[in-house]
């Protein structure tokens, strides 16, 4: 049902989705820069794509890919009651994301309930405050729908100026606090002893996690977005053992899934957001895979 | 002589529950303080007390003038997450070297000839690239105490160590027991906290028992012929005292 909403809306836009896939892949990316929203979308995309990989290396490694996931399900929640009251969808979405991500990160950290648990809890109950308030109100609809699979048609000339901020701000935060990030990331205590305030460095990821996922969440949707996250890092983490390189790999598969993902999204009128995060597991798997032979190889010699 | 550092009373709590009580010592430049006990004991909450990573929930903990945070190496126990974390050697050696930097801070030429140096000391420069995950158990304990002297070589005065004999071989234990023995001979105070009390009395010139408050303190010699450290070394040494050679029920 997604999968046509999406060809429609091509379709819709004057466009065939056949024709792509006879050309070149020059001519396919020319078509593609000619469309305002397509031009948007890479932007936003390409952006998010380089914020989501950096961020996530330290919240993979420091076991809190978990959050990544709670944050986008609040993300929703609060999207479909700014829909429902028909407020400006950022202007909710960004503070309530931001102020969940302080508490998702103290719930995780504190050792008094399971953390996981209790980020499960909030995920789920965010969710069912968004789609309770909305069938009270709106009902489920296209806007509904695209917050969960994500439309890269939904993109807005406010969110790439979102996310050329945010992008700015990840990649300044991430190459001036980089050794610090590393040590807190490496070992808190360690980190600690020496004099790094590291929850301030604990809750700079968070949040700027949190902005992510909602800048995000609109392109691939609430459902797919932590996979931005997760994917990028675990797939460098099979084939790199440096942090540096990790990090600079991560962001470089993170890039390409995102462009191949959308160019195959645009030639075969397949969802943008489940396919980029399809090509992101194939790269998994490859990744995995070279992982293993390298093991072997090694074990061998 | 002035003691180095010395704790006056000092209990630690979580949560308003006293996890350890009454502990009262001090010891000076030079002497290897090992802090035995139990798990749960409260060893690592006293560790932590003198990294000045937890506050005291009575009494005071006095540091000599000048031990500050760069005269302090620390090796924290390792935690899990550690074990498979993809990061070079180098890359851990030189995060030591934040300590005495500012916010906004790159790693500069000074930086990696100090930690190049720290790991041509320990035996490590041929694996300074190499992959922290892949190194044995005994490697990484020892690339973990090179980020520690990394901190400042010069100034470093203490070394404190916790539980840095968990997990590993009876053989890499007595080669890492070696490695801190030259760094206090060469004029490091150092404290470790290990339950590996066999071991420890041949190597520390003090013993501290910890088991919720403080069960003895003294040289290490005293340590296996009173109380509750004579029955510890009854039970697994043979009965013998590791310093003296005599049996530990003779004084």
């Amino acid at each position: 049902m997604i999968a046509t909403l999406h060809i429609h809306s091509y379709q819709m836009m004057g466009m065939d989705s056949s024709i792509g896939s006879m050309g070149s892949l020059v001519d396919t990316l020319l078509l593609m820069l000619s469309y305002t929203f397509l031009q948007r979308a890479l932007i936003v995309g390409l952006l998010v794509s380089i914020c989501s990989s950096l961020l996530g290396v330290s919240m993979v490694l420091k076991r809190f890919a978990m959050i990544g996931d709670g944050l986008a399900h609040v993300g929703f929640g609060s999207l479909a009651v700014a829909t429902a009251f028909n407020a400006a969808p950022l202007a909710v979405s960004l503070p309530v994301t931001v102020i969940a991500a302080f508490v998702l990160l103290r719930l995780s950290e504190s050792g008094r309930i399971k953390g996981d648990a209790a980020i499960a809890l909030v995920s789920a109950s965010a969710v069912a405050i968004g789609v309770f308030v909305i069938s009270m109100t709106t009902g489920m609809n296209t806007d509904v729908d695209n917050y969960l699979f994500g439309s890269i048609l939904a993109l807005r000339q406010s969110d790439v100026v979102l996310s050329v901020v945010l992008c700015v701000i990840v990649l300044a935060a991430f190459i001036l606090l980089y050794n610090r990030i590393y040590a807190v990331t490496f070992d808190e205590t360690f980190a600690r002893a020496i004099g790094v305030r590291t929850s301030v460095y604990t809750t700079l990821l968070a949040i700027l996690t949190a902005l992510t996922i909602v800048v995000g969440m609109r392109m691939v949707g609430a459902l797919l977005i932590s996979s931005l996250i997760i994917f990028p890092a675990l797939s460098s983490m099979n084939i790199s053992k440096r942090f540096k390189s990790v990090t600079i790999l991560a962001a470089g598969i993170s890039v390409t899934c995102y462009l191949v993902g959308v160019i195959v999204s645009f030639v075969y009128g397949t969802p943008a957001g489940a396919t980029i995060v399809l090509v992101n597991l194939a790269i998994f798997i490859i990744c995995w895979f070279i992982r293993l032979l390298n093991t072997r190889v090694r074990s061998r010699g | 002589m002035v003691p180095i550092i010395s704790c006056k009373n000092v209990s630690f709590s979580y949560e308003g529950k006293t996890v350890v009580a009454d502990v009262d010592f001090a010891i000076e430049q030079g002497d290897y303080l090992c802090v035995v006990g139990e798990n749960g004991s409260g060893k690592s909450t006293l560790i932590k007390g003198i990294i000045g990573l937890k506050q005291a929930a009575a009494g005071r903990i006095e540091r000599a003038e000048g031990l500050n945070r760069t005269a302090i190496g620390y090796l924290p126990q390792q935690s899990l997450i550690q074990r498979s974390f993809p990061t070079s050697v180098m890359e851990i050696v030189l995060s030591g070297r934040l300590g005495s930097k500012r916010f906004i801070s790159f790693y500069t030429k000074n930086d990696r000839v100090i930690a190049a140096r720290v790991l041509e000391k320990l035996g490590l420069l041929e694996l300074a690239s190499s992959s922290f995950g892949e190194l044995s158990g005994g490697q990484q304990q020892r690339v973990l105490l090179a980020r520690a002297l990394a901190a400042s070589p010069d100034k470093l005065k203490l070394l404190i160590l916790d539980e840095p004999m968990n997990g590993l071989d009876p053989h890499i234990k007595q080669e890492l027991y070696e490695v801190i023995k030259r760094l206090n001979e060469d004029g490091l105070t150092i404290i470790m906290a290990t339950h590996d009390v066999n071991t420890a009395v041949s190597y520390a010139s003090k013993m501290l028992l910890l088991d919720e408050k403080q069960e003895f303190f003294g040289t290490a010699h005293d340590f296996q012929h009173t109380g509750l450290g004579r029955e510890l070394m009854r039970d697994s040494c043979g009965g013998h005292c590791a310093i003296c050679g005599l049996a530990v029920d003779e004084p």
